[in-house]
């Protein structure tokens, strides 16, 4: 007999854990960033230390919070959008269990001080392993309900799903593959990358940048296309743009994982394609954005009023700054100065913490009370609250960085009339003190607005109740 | 220079890129619509998803199409300029290697006669001069900082350079071949070969030569075990010996630590310190420059040694005299 109602069990698990992981991967942000200021504070003890609470950080956030949004997101969208409740529902109930105990592997291992040294892709093989079977489980699920939608055509949003789930796949596997001493009676816990030298250098950040293309723009754009015509109510402005930005973005991504590796052992041709795919990927990604902006029109004035609407707009307008940023340092005259700086820590930032954190907190604001039958968030005026805390964060935490990254590159390169550098390593680092305080205080309301948000959504599921009878609507053939 | 192995990767590489640029190029010209006039409104497609869900069919922006032109173009014209397509070298014949080069020939011409007016004068007189020490303090703090820290002053495996005990002797000779050549200090494992006890005997032994606290009795029993094992090169009164770079036990200055903890774990495991050559990476012009600025900071050595070779041995309570250029 066909299901009448959605899956919104899984959902509610991964709501539950994105939050959660938000809260740990940003945690070990902060104390990292302290660290940066006071080193003593590793106490002395080796795992404490920055050099494995560093991919700790990234991959809680990358990973457990965004990839744990990204599924939440996914499992509820894919249902809505395709009309039908998710296929395979154990394997889904597999992929959840089998991500979070990746994560919880990944904070064990980091600290033990086990990692391939691969930039985001620091497991070691036989949690890729993992990964690698979860995902392909994750493919199965999305896929097989697309397959069997009621809806004659697939929402923007399942595309640029799919082609999250498609390229990850890809990506992962390609750049993880590794030998391990193990089959050399070596340790378990250690591998070396199958390719050699600048190949390996090549392969990684084909695979750094596509993850950065694939797994924190792509998939949150599938989250952009939901989330702001609903909580708008307004039509998505253009069909047209979508499927010709969704094109353009992931046939150019691909290209620019080389922009990484200006000015290294990379040969100039490949360092070139890197900068000229970058600079060609500004207009695809816009298009995301101004298809997500120009949705709004009509809806201007619920602005005002509407904090979820706040927390996706303002996260398209740091979607649009970042990609702007990320095609100019990828010039090379730019990149001279800007690579090895906390520019690039800002860069990032502006992108995980404006637009990837942003849209997913206002999309978990939208999804929460829907999941457990409220008409909204316990506390709305707390969303609001946490809107203008985290904004404020996000903002002291780039123009920090920006400072100290420009201000980085400039004094590393000033140089004495003899030739001589004018200012020794320590003496810039001396000058980065004030800036790291600045990203300290961002840090630290960005997780405070984490905190607020936990206890809202606490309290938003202690008077709700879990919600298992959705009903699959009859799709409407317009 | 040829990055590729065979023709074959060079036409992939073209191939694949001007395809896909002028694939893109043809996407994009292929969605142009025709615009909206004033006051139409765009059509509604006729999908609808989860209640609510529909799209309009706008035209493209057409400045946004613009931005996606200009990068285009710009792209082809890059790729035209400079290399790119596979092994084609671009119109401007530019390489990183060449600027490089081109960069660095620059440099030495503008800045070497600078470095190069020091080279003719002795280190010790070189030291003397102000200009010189300021140019070797900058050196100092870009070359040798990272290790024996901006003030020279060191730290635990990097000797502290402004006081008078020196591995590998202090006058300026013995300073600039630091410098130029490199030195690798062993101190090898002798944990097998003392055993458990046997190390900690040696250990309280070396920690009573220089006065110390020690356990007498160990100490006592460790004195044979150092004249057959250390004496060697640390030299039975265990004043070290410069040529080797086996340190003056007597004092109170340890590299590794002075506690009876660091001690064991040096006889134990051995020492392995290694100070990297410079002389290929900076010229001698600026390893004289630095040898005068190391040699100046306190510790100097005078080069004619009516004294014996260690001179190290007052080395502990000696205060500062030259004024460390800090």
């Amino acid at each position: 007999m066909e299901a009448t109602t959605y899956n919104y069990k899984i959902v509610r698990q991964f709501a539950i854990m994105t939050v959660v992981w938000g809260i740990v991967g940003m945690l070990v942000g902060v104390i990292i960033a302290s660290q940066l200021i006071w080193p003593e504070l590793n106490f002395g003890i080796p795992w404490l230390s920055y050099g494995r609470l560093r991919p700790l950080h990234t991959n809680a956030v990358i990973f457990g919070f965004g990839g744990t949004a990204m599924f939440t997101v996914i499992y509820y969208v894919v249902q809505r959008t395709c009309h039908v409740r998710l296929f395979a529902e154990k394997l889904a109930s597999f992929t959840f269990w089998g991500w979070q105990a990746i994560i919880v592997l990944a904070a064990i291992t980091f600290v033990l001080g086990i990692s391939t040294s691969k930039e985001y892709a620091e497991l070691e093989w036989p949690i890729d392993v993992l990964i690698a079977v979860v995902w392909v489980s994750f493919a199965v699920v999305f896929f097989g309900t697309v397959i069997k939608r009621k809806t004659p055509h697939i929402y923007v949003a399942n595309w640029f799903f799919g082609a999250y789930i498609l390229t990850i796949a890809i990506l992962h596997i390609v750049n993880s593959a590794a030998l391990p001493i193990a089959f050399f009676g070596g340790s378990m816990w250690k591998s070396y990358s199958v390719y050699p030298g600048v190949q390996d250098a090549m392969v990684q950040w084909w695979y750094g940048h596509n993850a950065v293309g694939f797994f924190l723009t792509t998939a949150f754009l599938g989250m952009m296309y939901y989330f702001i015509p609903k909580q708008a109510g307004r039509p998505i402005y253009s069909y047209r743009l979508s499927i010709v930005h969704f094109w353009a973005l992931n046939f150019t991504y691909m290209w620019a994982g080389p922009h990484h590796l200006q000015y290294s052992a990379l040969p100039d041709w490949a360092q070139s394609l890197g900068m000229v795919f970058s600079l060609i990927l500004l207009a695809p990604s816009w298009g995301g954005m101004m298809n997500g902006i120009m949705t709004l029109s009509g809806a201007w004035h619920k602005l005002r009023t509407d904090p979820i609407l706040k927390f996706l707009v303002t996260s398209l307008s740091f979607y649009g700054m970042s990609t702007f940023e990320g095609p100019m340092m990828s010039v090379k005259t730019v990149n001279a100065l800007s690579h090895y700086t906390e520019w690039t820590i800002g860069h990032v930032h502006s992108g995980a913490l404006g637009w990837v954190a942003m849209i997913s907190i206002g999309s978990l604001y939208y999804l929460v009370p829907r999941l457990w039958g409220r008409q909204e968030m316990y506390s709305m005026k707390l969303v609001t609250t946490h809107f203008w805390v985290a904004t404020i964060g996000v903002v002291l935490y780039i123009a920090a960085m920006w400072i100290a990254g420009v201000a980085q590159g400039l004094m590393w390169r000033a140089s004495n009339p003899d030739g001589t550098l004018t200012y020794g390593f320590a003496q810039v680092l001396n000058q980065m003190y004030p800036f790291y305080t600045i990203r300290l205080l961002g840090g630290l309301l960005f997780f405070g607005g984490m905190l607020l948000m936990a206890w809202n959504v606490w309290k938003t599921i202690s008077v709700g109740k879990a919600v298992n009878d959705a009903p699959i609507p009859a799709p409407a053939h317009a | 220079m040829n990055e590729f192995t065979s023709s074959f990767w060079s036409w992939y590489i073209i191939v694949l890129t001007v395809v896909s640029l002028v694939g893109v190029a043809i996407f994009l010209a292929s969605q142009r619509t025709r615009r909206l006039a004033p006051g139409e409104k765009a059509e509604e497609m006729s999908h609808k998803w989860d209640g609510d869900l529909v799209e309009l069919n706008n035209p493209l922006p057409s400045w946004w199409v613009n931005l996606f032109w200009i990068t285009l173009i710009f792209s082809a014209g890059y790729l035209v300029l400079y290399p790119g397509l596979g092994s084609f070298k671009g119109v401007l014949g530019w390489t990183s290697f060449g600027q490089y080069d081109s960069e660095m020939a620059k440099a030495r011409e503008k800045y070497d006669p600078i470095f190069n007016q020091f080279l003719g004068q002795p280190v010790e007189q070189v030291a003397a001069s102000a200009e010189a020490r300021d140019m070797g303090q900058r050196l100092f703090l870009t070359y040798c900082a990272q290790c024996h820290g901006s003030d020279a002053a060191g730290a635990t495996g990097f000797p502290n350079l402004t006081d008078k005990d020196w591995l590998y002797g202090g006058d300026a000779e013995a300073i600039k071949a630091s410098i130029a050549n490199g030195r690798m200090g062993v101190m090898p494992a002798l944990g097998a070969a003392l055993g458990t006890d046997g190390t900690k005997q040696v250990a309280h032994y070396v920690l009573s030569l220089s006065g110390s606290n020690h356990d007498a009795g160990l100490a006592a029993a460790g004195k044979p075990l150092f004249e057959a094992n250390c004496a060697a090169c640390h030299m039975p009164d265990g004043t070290g010996m410069a040529a080797m770079g086996a340190p003056n036990l007597t004092d109170k200055v340890w590299l590794y630590g002075g506690t009876e903890a660091a001690i064991i774990e040096a006889i134990e495991k051995g020492r392995a310190g290694n100070m990297p050559a410079q002389l290929q990476a900076l010229g001698e012009a600026k390893v004289h420059l630095l040898a005068a600025y190391v040699w100046g900071l306190g510790g100097g050595v005078a080069m004619a040694a009516p004294q014996p070779a260690p001179a190290a041995e007052a080395a502990a309570p000696a205060a500062e005299e030259a004024p460390a250029a800090q």
